[in-house]
């Protein structure tokens, strides 16, 4: 029989501590809350799945997924494509890739709850920049705070300029570790811009953008204090994500067993469609 | 196909370029036979890649003009100029089969799906790559991948001319004889001018007609293997081409006579003049044998490298390679040399400075 040492597992053990800690331990508490009922002073009351299914019924919960994924989708839909074409239009050599580099860099340096902030002042009709343009200058009727539409505007665009910048130094970084022999054999084989573009940047691309997909597909799925300060989730509850709803129900009606419940399916989706892109991208990779 | 002409082709990577070495390429002339098999030779960095590029027009000449069959194509794209090129590593399109690899730059030139789907069949029979024609290019090993960037150069029956820039870098030792000779049986079936870029003498030597050796951005000799080896015009060549390289000693002049360590060595023919420079006499290794009488010298070193002995014997403190089949001398033996004399020759400041005698020309 061969030698076995146990030894390793003291190894292993201050990462299991602090996994432990920082993940396992809370999101156990969050199951066991998920299935009881309390009304404070420790009490705890059996529940079994019923907060599960109450949830899985509620047309509140139905709507703050359909909004959340609406949302995802549209900045996706957004943010990718213009990030890709930002990257390719970047210069590749001199001076100007610096440059390029860090005006890129600046919005994701800005923290959240500044992004927020920064957006509401922005869009504000009298005084805000953006604001005052659309309502004085250009005559549209534009206020965050009374239409739907107005809000769902300023919020995609916050984010698209808040995050569009990772999908171009992800992508920008998969552009130039392209070798020049690509391009030159395309230019002898006598390829288009297009097919440059279809069979050799956007394949030699696959990688960072799954990545950068996913990164965003997260980030944008538990989005919650750039939109908390901007718009509280409204006008009414037109800007209520899952996130948003999500606080609202644990720490503003404090119904812990509820919320739990509504964490442990909100985990699942997000857990589930990351691997869901993430396998279908990667399948035919060798 | 066509005949290729470099006509006083200079090149510089500086926008403002001042003296001679700012220069990648200094004044080439060259005339390239249609249906030709050719080599650059040279050590990286002595603008071989550079020439090939202008070729290809990937770059543009800083002067001169490149024609192809006399008419001039300096300022054409790559597409125009209709040429082909295998790089360095492989270039694939990862997403593609190695069908549709094959026949890429087919339908870029909108041609019809039967001409493309023959000319694939029979450029993938060449190769030996018909049981992989529907597999994904990615997954094929670097000698396949190289294959079929070697397919893609092949496929297009007008191309004027086929460019390899040291196509085999990435090949493993073992599949590099293979893929030279197929190189080789390619040329021969599809004679197109062929144009192959190598630091490595065994591949320029085995694949080319005519080898062209570079250095520092000149070109130093154009000939045959035979001939670059018997005969090589420059120092350069001497020792760049051969293992070892060519034994350079150095030696004085004296009334229309070489001396080395005060002995009189027989050359040759003639000197072309006493000129002034640095005298070297030029001999290979091959051409020097070890007899009964000849220049006193001493073994330093015997390496047995399979097929012959290289032996470095020193004089004074020169040592001299000598190449012998068998009977070598042991290390420490003082022994007599000898030189063939007619591969025996001066080098005048690198270049030969001998010229053959009247009965051998």
């Amino acid at each position: 029989m061969k030698p076995s040492y146990q030894k390793a597992w003291f190894f292993v053990l201050p990462v299991l501590v602090l996994v432990a800690f920082n993940a396992l331990i809370p999101m156990m508490t969050v199951v066991n809350y998920s299935v009881q009922e309390t009304f404070g002073n420790n009490l705890f009351f059996w529940e079994g799945v019923s907060w599960f299914e109450k949830l899985l019924n509620s047309d509140r919960f139905h709507a703050a997924l359909g909004r959340q994924f609406l949302f995802t989708g549209i900045i996706l839909a957004i943010e990718i494509p213009l990030g890709v074409a930002i990257a390719l239009a970047m210069p590749r050599k001199g001076i100007w890739v610096s440059v390029c580099l860090v005006l890129m860099a600046l919005p994701m340096l800005i923290p959240w709850n500044v992004v927020g902030a920064m957006w509401n002042i922005f869009t504000l009709p009298d005084i805000g920049l953006l604001g005052y343009f659309m309502n004085h200058v250009l005559g549209v009727d534009y206020n965050m705070t009374q239409s739907p539409l107005a809000a769902w505007m300023t919020i995609v665009a916050m984010d698209v300029w808040h995050w569009t910048s990772l999908v171009v130094l992800l992508s920008y970084a998969g552009l130039v570790s392209i070798p020049d022999a690509y391009y030159q054999a395309a230019k002898i084989d006598g390829a288009s811009n297009w097919a440059v573009f279809r069979y050799i940047q956007l394949p030699k691309m696959k990688r960072v953008l799954t990545i950068a997909v996913l990164l965003r597909f997260m980030d944008s799925f538990n989005i919650y204090t750039e939109i908390f300060v901007l718009t509280g989730g409204g006008p009414g509850n037109s800007t209520t994500l899952l996130s948003i709803d999500l606080v609202k129900i644990a720490l503003g009606q404090f119904d812990l067993g509820p919320a739990a419940a509504m964490s442990l399916i909100y985990f699942a989706i997000t857990l589930l469609v990351s691997w869901l892109f993430y396998t279908l991208m990667m399948r035919n990779e060798t | 196909m066509a005949k290729i002409t470099l006509s006083k082709l200079r090149h510089s990577y500086y926008p403002n370029p001042k003296g001679p070495e700012d220069f990648a390429l200094r004044d080439i002339d060259l005339d390239w036979r249609d249906g030709g098999a050719y080599a650059l030779l040279g050590p990286s960095g002595c603008g071989k890649s550079t020439l090939l590029n202008i070729i290809s027009g990937l770059l543009m000449p800083t002067e001169g003009r490149i024609l192809f069959d006399d008419q001039d194509v300096t300022a054409l794209s790559p597409v125009e100029r209709n040429i082909a090129q295998v790089f360095q590593f492989p270039v694939i399109y990862d997403t593609m089969t190695v069908y549709d690899n094959l026949a890429f730059p087919l339908r870029n030139r909108q041609m019809d799906e039967a001409v493309v789907k023959s000319r694939v069949h029979e450029i993938a029979e060449m190769l030996e790559v018909e049981d992989m024609l529907s597999k994904r290019a990615a997954g094929l090993s670097p000698d396949n991948k190289q294959k079929i960037s070697m397919g893609r150069g092949l496929v297009r029956k007008d191309v004027n001319v086929v460019m390899f820039d040291e196509p085999l870098t990435v090949i493993d030792p073992h599949l590099k004889w293979k893929l030279r000779s197929k190189l080789k049986e390619l040329h021969q079936k599809v004679r197109a001018t062929m144009i192959y870029v190598t630091h490595d003498q065994t591949e320029a030597l085995t694949f080319a007609d005519q080898v062209v050796v570079m250095q520092d951005g000149d070109i130093v000799q154009i000939g045959t293997p035979v001939e670059l080896f018997e005969r090589p015009t420059h120092t350069f060549v001497g020792h760049f081409i051969g293992s070892p390289g060519m034994n350079l000693l150095p030696c004085e002049i004296r009334g229309g006579g070489a001396y080395f360590n005060d002995t009189r060595i027989a050359l040759e023919g003639p000197l072309v003049s006493d000129g002034h420079g640095k005298n070297q006499v030029g001999i290979r290794p091959e051409f020097v044998s070890f007899g009964k009488k000849g220049m006193k010298a001493r073994i330093k070193k015997v390496a047995d490298v399979g097929r012959h002995y290289v032996v470095e014997a020193i004089i004074g403190d020169t040592s001299i390679n000598a190449i012998v089949e068998q009977d070598a001398p042991e290390q420490g033996d003082k022994v007599h040399l000898n030189f063939a004399q007619a591969h025996t020759r001066v080098y005048r400041d690198g270049w030969i400075a001998t010229e053959l005698p009247e009965a051998g020309r």
